[in-house]
């Protein structure tokens, strides 16, 4: 078994290499739009340090989004293509889903996110018991205050994991108080290793019709539909 | 001379709103074709929206990919290199063929070449005919309305190009006033086909020596003259409107043509880019050149607009000059046509 997982959803982007029951290689990079040139000179340096050659990959893991659209597909793109020439499966895992397996030791709800701008961010709930993941709410594009007040209405202790916390973490101790936990310094990045993991077991997607997860219509479609909403109520 | 090995490139081209890829032998030959157009999608805005452009080429790549190597029959291994639209182009639409084409090469351990889009448009013509130097290219486009000069294979020397609006935007902003459907560029010519140059629109002829184009001018002469008689409650006739436009866009476009190609004694010349598939260009400028010992070149339709045989011709020609692509390879919307020719020259 040998599985190339790989990251360029957001701000960091992470390459890691599962071989038989361990992680092999990781590698870990923060820096916003330089994914275009490096994905590829890293995968390739990762892939030699492992000593594993493309013919010897077994599957792909990687991550769908949300976040940049841009950096979601270049990241799919890749895997989709390389799996589908090497012929092996690719598995897509959240990105959301993978930031909260920082957290899969704790009991307490999951809130991962991505700030999305104008106070928007996307999100989930997410919960582990014993090792065992469920969704509790579904990844979304919201507004943050909605999504808090929401979640407050739940009266849990939740986790915050996000790379983007220094921006909501006030608001969300506003809002919350006593029920937010956030995890220490070094836990809010998304890890290409627990990717890998959790996408080790996971059957293959349909290759061909495997899309990024945007979570959010391109504007000039958003309009279009509204257009067509409106011309069906006059 | 020694028999040499056959040379297979394998092509992707993303950089608008098609998503392609192809398979060349020698650099001359189509082994496999296919695009997939995204021209229904974008009807209902008017134009291409780039952001859905980028994500149709994510869904149709790796299908694009599977129906070249199934219609060819044959596999990576079987491939010398892997080329891609580097730029120009939407950039975002670019880096799913550049994503793409690094993954394919990266997995075999082939060769990556980058490939300037508009080199692609003129060496679409090879798959049709070898090129004989010197010659001279008209690539009319959406984007681009420039004359360029080639002494040699895969070095072009830009002599003329549009100080404003390429001659594709002009059609597409002339066809919108008209309230023709997306795009507009054939509906035009459609259109002008049925009527007659009646309103002599000016023709930008601009410095005597100059090869250089300018459209914006007439576009505002077509959308103030039909604003003028909307007006004054006159009617005109759409077909005579289009016809008149085009008869403007034509004459410079052949007459600069021609003139070049004289000053440069050249021994062919090209006509590339989407808007060759133009009825009324192709034919004033086979009327034009009827006379002459200069060899006129047209595509085909399915050679004219974006397509991956083309990104594979001219990249056969990088490929022999020994031009390689490191992994990070991006794409460049801004690829200049000049400096992409005196890659690997000293
Ligand atoms: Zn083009």
């Amino acid at each position: 078994m040998n599985i190339l997982a790989i990251d360029t959803s957001n701000d960091a982007m992470g390459i890691a290499i599962y071989q038989q029951d361990k992680v092999i290689a990781e590698y870990v990079s923060i820096n916003k739009n330089k994914h275009s040139t490096r994905l590829m000179p890293a995968i390739a340096q990762v892939m030699e340090d492992a000593n594993v050659t493309p013919r010897d990959l077994t599957k792909i893991v990687v991550a769908k989004g949300p976040g940049s659209y841009t950096g979601v597909r270049i990241g799919l793109s890749v895997a989709k293509t390389m799996a589908w020439s090497l012929q092996i499966p690719v598995v897509a895992v959240s990105s959301l889903e993978i930031l909260a397996l920082q957290a899969k030791a704790m009991q307490q709800l999951i809130c991962p996110f991505f700030d999305a701008r104008r106070g928007l961010v996307f999100t989930g709930l997410y919960q582990f018991n014993s090792g065992e993941f469920t969704t509790v709410r579904e990844d979304q594009n919201i507004l943050f205050e909605n999504w808090l007040e929401q979640v407050k209405s739940l009266n849990q202790a939740i986790i915050f994991i996000s790379p983007d916390l220094s921006i909501y973490q006030d608001l969300i101790q506003e809002k919350l108080g006593e029920l937010a936990i956030f995890l220490p310094e070094g836990f809010h990045n998304a890890r290409p290793s627990l990717l890998a993991i959790a996408g080790k077991d996971r059957t293959g997607e349909e290759l061909h019709s495997l899309q990024p997860s945007y979570l959010r219509l391109v504007e000039a479609e958003a309009k279009w539909l509204e257009e067509q909403k409106e011309k069906q109520h006059e | 001379m020694s028999e040499q090995k056959e040379t297979y490139i394998l092509a992707i081209e993303t950089s608008c709103d098609e998503t392609a890829a192809a398979i060349i032998k020698d650099g001359t030959e189509v082994v496999a074709n296919v695009v997939a157009t995204q021209i229904e999608s974008h009807k209902r805005f008017g134009g291409v929206v780039p952001e859905i452009a980028s994500r149709h080429h994510v869904e149709q790549m790796t299908i694009v990919l599977e129906e070249v190597f199934a219609k060819a029959n044959m596999t990576m291994e079987q491939i010398d290199a892997v080329a891609v639209t580097e730029g120009p182009g939407l950039v975002g639409a670019l880096l799913v063929g550049v994503s793409s084409a690094k993954a394919l090469a990266y997995a075999h351990q082939k060769p990556l070449i980058g490939v300037h889009h508009i080199a692609g448009h003129i060496y679409a013509n090879r798959l049709q005919e070898e090129f004989t130097f010197p010659l001279l290219a008209l690539v009319v486009s959406g984007g681009h309305t420039e004359l360029i000069l080639m002494k040699e294979h895969g070095v072009f020397e830009v002599i003329g190009e549009t100080r404003d609006d390429a001659a594709g935007e002009a059609y597409d902003k002339v066809a919108r006033t008209l309230d023709l459907p997306y795009p507009g560029g054939p509906e035009v010519d459609r259109l002008a086909q049925l009527g007659e140059d009646t309103l002599s629109f000016p023709r930008a002829w601009l410095e005597e020596d100059s090869y250089d184009f300018s459209f914006s001018g007439l576009k505002s002469a077509v959308i103030n003259t039909l604003h003028n008689a909307k007006q004054k409650g006159n009617d005109l006739k759409r077909e005579n409107i289009a016809a008149s436009f085009q008869a403007s866009v034509i004459d410079v476009l052949t007459e600069k043509t021609y003139r070049a190609a004289k000053d440069h004694q050249v021994n062919q010349v090209i006509i590339a880019g989407g808007v060759a598939a133009n009825k009324g260009l192709r034919a004033s400028l086979e009327e034009k050149f009827k006379e002459e010992s200069i060899q006129l070149s047209i595509p085909p339709l399915w050679l004219c607009t974006d397509n991956a045989a083309m990104i594979g011709a001219a990249g056969t020609i990088a490929y022999q000059k020994g031009n390689r692509a490191g992994w990070d390879m991006n794409a460049n919307p801004g690829l200049d046509l000049e400096s992409y020719g005196m890659r690997g020259r000293s």
